[in-house]
């Protein structure tokens, strides 16, 4: 028998049917159209909470926590360019684009990068001014949409991220709604002002393996083979992709579990589509090492990385760096209970916003709106995301220190223990207690 | 002028010789010798040169163009003068597909035909193609032209935003949002303007205009099925 009194007989909801599956029911009823959202998965998943690290005692020595070093500084892209990418932290901002986020908060997020010296990434919608003026090292992304690219960009970006896709929607292009197709960036993307924007999933002029590495070349060439060439999928058939991926021609993968975040896809998309971050990374590794380039070609994973145990759990799996979006716009003030009022006039809530497509954020980060946007101050946004980035990496270090390790790539999936069954599938590390990983050995 | 031989350079030589040009330009003539089919010939070129390509191109031939003005005498291969940007790109044969795909600028010239997908994406290029075009032309084109003197393949046009598109011969079919539309005053001035610049000697009036219906710029329930 319950004891918690609201459980009466006649009201039990069903597991199957429940309030926010009949909620959808009739706002698909309603409207006649999917619901188009941001955010990233919200459903629950195995995840890094589902692993906890073996510190150091008898077996292992652990490192001093103040004096003895561990290193967090990375090389990225050392494979074909002349100019790798050497980051201080391997916690990277992932490509969010502007007209999804507004002109402050992308400057915000080079600020905050080039504080904690890390990259940051363009995104579906070209390269601006503020972003390039404020990020020490800038990744720009080559997507099928193909919006506001051009040689002279090209040139001054610091890496180029060929991008196939993304784990919030492996398979799906960009979406980008009217009411944040603004003069400027219906300018920078050539394109009607206040259309709903539908970007295309596939590549424009090549498909396939084959051809991609004809245009991976083709950047190289453009740019003098000074830098280097990322490549980022959503995370699907990685095993299989990070090997076409290296075959094609690569400095360095990014590969993002379906928990990753967008600023406009179906949430039957969000929902349905990819597998989890936890499930990508041995797959990706594996494909690696099988090919002798696990650490020549270095791996870059995204999709819920919160803090510092998700990083050093991700490095640990054999993970180069790791990449953030949703985390760093909270970190910014996205979702900041101090908006809840404003939140809730949108049918909302501080901590549940998710219509990054709407543009009336009330944070001014998912947002084109000047009034809106004036509200995130780029300086104080950079500060707060510098913060936060060395508490990642702060928290990385100690767990790294307390496994023993000098370096945070130094941390091993012999590391690591599951807590369920399905984690210890999918990451292939052991069930806590017990030497069994299931799928492997008995 | 400048002889770039192929069997005896590499692409890589030939496109860095043409790169260090855009600092300082010594030598605005270029021809290039056997270049046999090799991809990314030209590519990412930043100067007013003039460059003759003798023979066939690969893929990307031209790509990311700036100023040059660069003419296959051959065919080209896949997505020729990709993302081109301003210049000329002309091809005396035949191009694969993609060719002109997201072209923000300046003029591209199949004297022969051009495979599926031509100016998909395009984004300000104009693109006269002297033959037919194949399947899906057009797909997503966001803004410039596309001048066909022949045919027109499947789907012309489909999802396509402000592309003027002008075809002289049979359209197979128009894609989703794509309609014909009325041949003003206006458009035979543009169209003979472009037929000029391509040095294409066509009657403008024998041509049928072809445009963006408009209806799917915004989500609406009516049109779910072109979603
Ligand atoms: C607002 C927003 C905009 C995004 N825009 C892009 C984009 O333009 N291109 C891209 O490859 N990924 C884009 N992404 C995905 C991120 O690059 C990254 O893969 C994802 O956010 C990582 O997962 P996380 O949000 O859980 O950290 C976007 C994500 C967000 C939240």
């Amino acid at each position: 028998m319950s004891n918690d009194n609201s459980v009466k007989t006649g009201l039990r909801e069903s597991a199957t049917f429940d309030r926010n599956t009949m909620a959808e029911i009739r706002r698909a009823a309603d409207t006649g159209i999917y619901d188009i959202r941001g955010f990233g998965a919200k459903r629950k998943l195995p995840h890094f909470d589902d692993l906890l690290f073996l510190g150091a005692s008898m077996s292992r020595y652990p490192l001093e926590g103040y004096r003895e070093k561990c290193n967090t500084s990375v090389t990225l892209g050392d494979r074909f360019a002349k100019k790798p990418i050497v980051l201080d932290i391997p916690v990277t901002i992932a490509g969010m684009s502007f007209g999804a986020l507004s002109a402050n908060a992308k400057e915000a997020l080079g600020r905050g990068a080039s504080i904690a010296g890390t990259s940051t990434t363009t995104g579906d919608g070209g390269m601006t001014p503020e972003e390039r003026g404020q990020s020490k090292k800038l990744v720009y992304q080559y997507l099928p949409s193909r919006y506001g690219m051009n040689p002279d960009d090209l040139r001054k970006a610091d890496a180029i991220e060929v991008v196939l896709g993304q784990g919030a929607k492996p398979g799906g292009g960009g979406m980008l709604l009217g009411q944040k197709i603004t003069d400027r960036v219906a300018q920078m993307r050539n394109l009607p002002k206040g259309i709903d924007q539908r970007s295309a999933c596939r590549h424009p002029d090549w498909t396939g393996p084959d051809d991609l590495a004809i245009k991976i070349q083709e950047l190289r060439e453009i740019t003098d083979w000074q830098v280097p060439i990322y490549i980022k999928v959503g995370a699907t058939r990685t095993y299989y992709d990070v090997k076409l991926a290296v075959k094609a021609g690569a400095d360095v993968i990014v590969v993002d579990g379906m928990q990753g975040g967008t600023a406009a896809t179906q949430d039957v998309f969000i929902e349905h589509v990819g597998i989890p971050t936890l499930a990508a990374i041995p797959q990706a590794v594996q494909a690696l090492k099988e090919m002798g380039m696990h650490r020549k070609v270095q791996l870059i994973v995204s999709g819920g990385i919160r803090n510092g145990a998700d990083v050093a759990k991700c490095m640990a799996l054999g993970a180069d760096a790791v990449a953030i979006g949703t985390a760093a716009l909270v970190a910014l003030g996205c979702n900041d209970p101090r908006w809840d009022e404003e939140y809730q006039k949108l049918g909302s809530a501080a901590g549940f916003y998710d219509d990054y497509q709407e543009g009336k954020d009330p944070a001014g980060i998912s947002t084109q709106d000047p009034e809106l946007m004036k509200r995130l101050d780029p300086v104080e946004g950079g500060r707060r995301l510098a913060n936060y980035l060395r508490v990642l990496t702060l928290e990385a270090q100690t767990l790294a220190r307390a496994c023993g390790k000098n370096d945070l790539r130094n941390l091993e999936p012999e590391d690591l223990v599951a807590l369920t069954v399905e984690s210890a599938a999918m990451a292939r590390v052991p069930l806590a207690g017990t030497s069994w990983i299931p799928g492997q050995s008995f | 002028m400048k002889t770039i031989d192929l069997t005896s350079s590499t692409v890589r030589d030939l496109n860095q010789a043409l790169h260090e040009q855009a600092l300082e330009c010594t030598e605005r003539e270029w021809a290039v010798t056997n270049p046999k089919g090799q991809h990314n010939l030209a590519v990412g070129l930043d100067q007013k040169l003039a460059v003759d390509i003798h023979g066939h191109a690969g893929y990307f031939c031209a790509g990311m163009n700036k100023k040059a003005h660069i003419v296959v005498h051959g065919n080209a291969g896949q997505g020729l003068a990709e993302n081109m940007m301003s210049g000329t790109v002309r091809v005396k044969g035949d191009a694969s597909q993609a060719a002109g795909a997201t072209a923000q600028g300046g003029l591209l010239v199949i004297e022969g035909n051009a495979g599926a997908r031509c100016g998909i994406s395009m984004k300000g290029v104009d693109i006269v193609v002297k033959g037919s075009v194949g399947h899906m032309s057009c797909f997503m084109g966001q803004s410039g032209s596309l001048v066909v003197c022949g045919d027109a393949g499947e789907a012309l046009g489909d999802s396509l935003y402000e592309v003027h598109i002008y075809v002289k011969g049979e359209v197979k079919s128009l894609g989703a949002d794509c309609i014909e539309k009325d041949m003003r005053a206006e458009h035979i001035e543009e169209l003979s303007g472009l037929l000029n610049r391509a040095g294409v000697d066509e009657d403008p009036a024998a041509f049928r205009r072809y445009g963006s219906a408009r209806q799917l710029y915004t989500f609406k329930v009516d049109n779910a099925s072109a979603y």
